[in-house]
């Protein structure tokens, strides 16, 4: 057999063919609301965000310090021992800088770039990253295995939340204030 | 292993678009009923049907394995659906695989569809769910996110630029040009892909594969009645499939050893000693540029690092040495994420009985792999097929 | 000590709340088309019939189920059937009481195999029963736009 002897279906259909009315449609806006239990691990994990202190799980048989923490270790398939707070710098293992929200809008020419990355968390095992945001950066000065500390919300705004920590910010700031450069990233 | 032997003797697909008039289930049913007729074979003949689809938020069908069994061709017969994310469409086979060598069935008929087209305001807001509700989502992530953070990880670990890697795009989206249900072929430059809007760097958008609507489908037959009903069966030799921890972060990003390890399963059982040499065309997942160069590592169908080399020189062009996605893959065909994997498997399965027409790769290849990879970046699935 | 209780013991119990904000739109297919099409232009129904199969599909399908074969002929079925079955709704989607109840029923459209999900209208509930007859009653023409709701419900046949 050849593909190319088939009639293959599959209709397109343009953006105009919905606009103007030439193919009915039915729209649906789900409620998809929900209540999710943290748990013990997440549940201690927001409550100490809350304190402005990070808190790992460890793992007495492979000695991983495990971060977000769990109660139990995935790769020894056994309960973990005990709690251990981390410090709240980091290093960045990986980033981005992201002109697209969410849904996949692009950004405002005024708005700036998001700055997310995969930060492993000084104190955790090496290589326990957790995914966060970098800020007060100029996107073209970060740099993956930068040094980078929590900025946190003021204790007053924390409510338990991953949000807590605003964004993590380089431990130096940048030697020298460039000229705005040609845009990199 | 007391296992029967399978082959491939049918397939069928339908043309990959952004928005499809059909719904899932006549696309479903588009694709299955080409698969049966291109192996003369009606339904009343099939055992059982299996149908490989990805998250049900694509669609806005809860439940959408039950709600396209009767275009899928499942009504009244033993049918069940299967889910591993992007890994899905090469694990549609598989799941096929285990009804036919197990002797349950003799014939099995193997479906997988995606109508992304469906989610508003994009499909991307649906990939949302899939980051850890309380850690992560507040964050507000894109799947793109994941995916940049990947690319970056993976061109530090080796030194990469973002050229090198956009000649993955370039080389795919020109191999689309011959095929027939491509969504996004396109004849286009390495400085295109630069040039095209950044997303979230490193990835532009010429780096990523579109949103599709599609379905493909395949026809499994156990040894003896595959004989029967060609000339040229193309034989599943070996599966493998392998998931990692959905703590991503925790991963390294510049390796997918999940691949890895499905691989390994997979040429265990084909008895593959050196992919490298006895692997001569592959269709590794390709969502992004990148991920097909990762993939082949992965695959270890060349050293950690080399992907990128290999494809600047040429070697993985339709007429190079190790033809790499010779249909376009999810780049260049179009990416209806459970589709496109049975696209791959479908366009193995043309290239080793000689059907691929102007696609076809020089050299008579007689042993063939196709490759997905999803969930959280976490499952690899591999098929090893031979003629 | 027991994993539960090491687990039991650490946090007092919290959650997150949080929502998945998508929404969709559907086009109705092939054969979906031509049935809401019928319906908003000239208020009746489509169906397509497999020979071989001796079964005639309400609302049609582009397919048959039972055989894969393509259906691509609609003849039009009318809009008289009965009622198969019915259920008496008195809560609304959130729990709350209707202000009266109302009355949901399969109807199979005579003649064929196929049935309609819809509300009963003009039918009381000491009226209704399995095998009564019943009509479609639609919106009037200019407020039609192609979807289930063009149809207000099903009521007594018209003769
Ligand atoms: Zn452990
Ligand atoms: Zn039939």
């Amino acid at each position: 057999m050849e593909l190319e002897k088939y009639k293959l279906g599959g209709t397109h259909l343009k953006s105009s063919d919905f606009e103007k009315g030439k193919v009915l449609t039915t729209a649906w806006q789900p409620n998809l609301a929900y209540t999710w239990d943290n748990g013990v691990a997440i549940g201690r994990y927001l409550d100490e965000l809350k304190n402005g202190r990070i808190i790992a799980r460890v793992c007495h048989e492979c000695h991983r310090i495990m971060l977000p923490p769990r109660m139990f270790c995935e790769l020894c398939f056994r309960p973990t021992d005990e709690w251990m707070y981390v410090q709240d710098t980091g290093v960045v293992s990986t980033f981005s800088v992201a002109r697209v929200n969410w849904d996949a809008s692009r950004r405002g020419p005024k708005e700036p770039p998001l700055l997310p990355a995969v930060i492993e968390i000084d104190g955790a095992t090496k290589g326990m990253g957790i995914l966060h945001m970098l800020g007060e950066v100029d996107p073209d000065d970060i740099k993956a295995g930068m040094k980078v500390r929590a900025v946190w919300k003021k204790s007053e705004d924390r409510t338990g939340a991953i949000t807590d920590i605003l964004y993590f910010k380089p431990l130096r700031a940048a030697a020298s204030k460039k000229a705005p450069a040609r845009r990199k990233r | 292993m007391g296992m029967r032997k399978v082959a491939i003797v049918g397939a069928g697909i339908t043309k990959f678009v952004r928005r499809a008039q059909e719904t899932g289930k006549e696309l479903s049913w588009q694709a299955s009923k080409m698969a049966l007729d291109s192996c003369g074979l009606t339904l009343d003949d099939v055992d059982m049907v299996t149908l490989g689809t990805a998250p049900d938020a694509f669609d806005g069908v809860h439940m959408k394995g039950e709600y396209l069994a009767d275009g899928a061709g499942g009504c009244r017969k033993p049918y069940m659906r299967h889910y591993v994310g992007g890994g899905t469409g090469v694990f549609s086979p598989i799941h096929g695989w285990f009804h036919v060598a197990s002797g349950m069935a003799d014939i099995c008929l193997v479906v997988a569809e995606e109508k992304m087209s469906s989610c508003h305001p994009h499909p991307q807001g649906a990939f949302l769910t899939i980051f850890d509700h309380t850690t992560e989502q507040p964050l507000k992530p894109t799947l793109i996110w994941i995916f940049a953070l990947e690319m970056n990880r993976y061109m530090q670990a080796y030194g990469l630029s973002k050229a090198d890697i956009a000649r993955v795009s370039v080389k795919n989206k020109g191999n689309a040009l011959d095929h027939p249900s491509a969504q996004v072929a396109e004849k286009i430059t390495v400085e295109d892909v630069l040039a095209s809007e950044t997303l979230c760097w490193p990835v532009n958008r010429l780096d990523i594969s579109p949103a599709s609507d599609g379905a493909a489908a395949v026809v499994l037959a156990s040894e003896r009645v595959a004989r029967r009903l060609t000339d040229k069966p193309v034989w599943i030799d070996g599966v493998g499939f392998s998931i990692d921890t959905a703590y991503w972060g925790t991963r390294d990003l510049s390796y997918p050893r999940y691949v890895e390890t499905a691989a390994r399963m997979a040429y265990d059982m084909a008895g593959i000693k050196e992919p490298a040499k006895e692997i001569h065309i592959a269709e590794p997942y390709d969502p992004f540029d990148y991920k097909e160069l990762h993939h082949m590592e992965g695959l270890m169908l060349c050293p950690r690092g080399e992907a990128a080399r290999l494809t600047a020189e040429g070697y993985t062009a339709r007429d190079g040495n190790l033809p790499i996605c010779p249909s376009g893959g999810a780049l260049g065909v179009g990416n209806p994420i459970a589709a496109t994997g049975l696209m791959k498997v479908i366009e193995i399965f043309l290239q080793l009985r000689g059907e691929a027409g102007k696609r076809q790769v020089p050299g008579k290849p007689t042993c063939g792999l196709a490759q997905a990879w999803g969930d959280l970046m976490q499952m690899g699935t591999v098929i090893v097929l031979r003629s | 000590m027991a994993t539960t209780e090491k687990m039991s013991k650490t946090t007092t119990p919290t959650h997150w709340d949080a929502d998945i904000p998508v929404n969709y739109v559907y086009t109705y297919g092939l054969a979906g088309e031509a049935f809401f099409r019928a319906i908003k232009d000239r208020g009746t129904f489509l169906g397509t019939r497999c020979d071989a199969c001796d079964i005639t599909y309400v609302p049609p399908k582009a397919y048959c189920d039972r055989c894969l074969e393509a259906l691509d002929k609609y003849i039009d079925v009318g809009t008289v059937g009965y009622v198969d079955t019915f259920t008496v709704s008195f809560k609304n989607m959130d729990g709350s009481e209707k202000p009266r109840p109302r009355i949901l029923a399969m109807i199979k459209i005579e003649g064929t195999d196929g049935g309609i999900i819809h509300y009963l209208d003009g039918i009381s509930i000491e009226e209704v029963a399995l095998g009564l007859p019943v009509q479609a009653i639609f919106k009037p023409k200019a407020q039609r736009k192609g979807g289930i709701e063009d149809i207000i419900g099903f009521g007594p046949v018209k003769r």
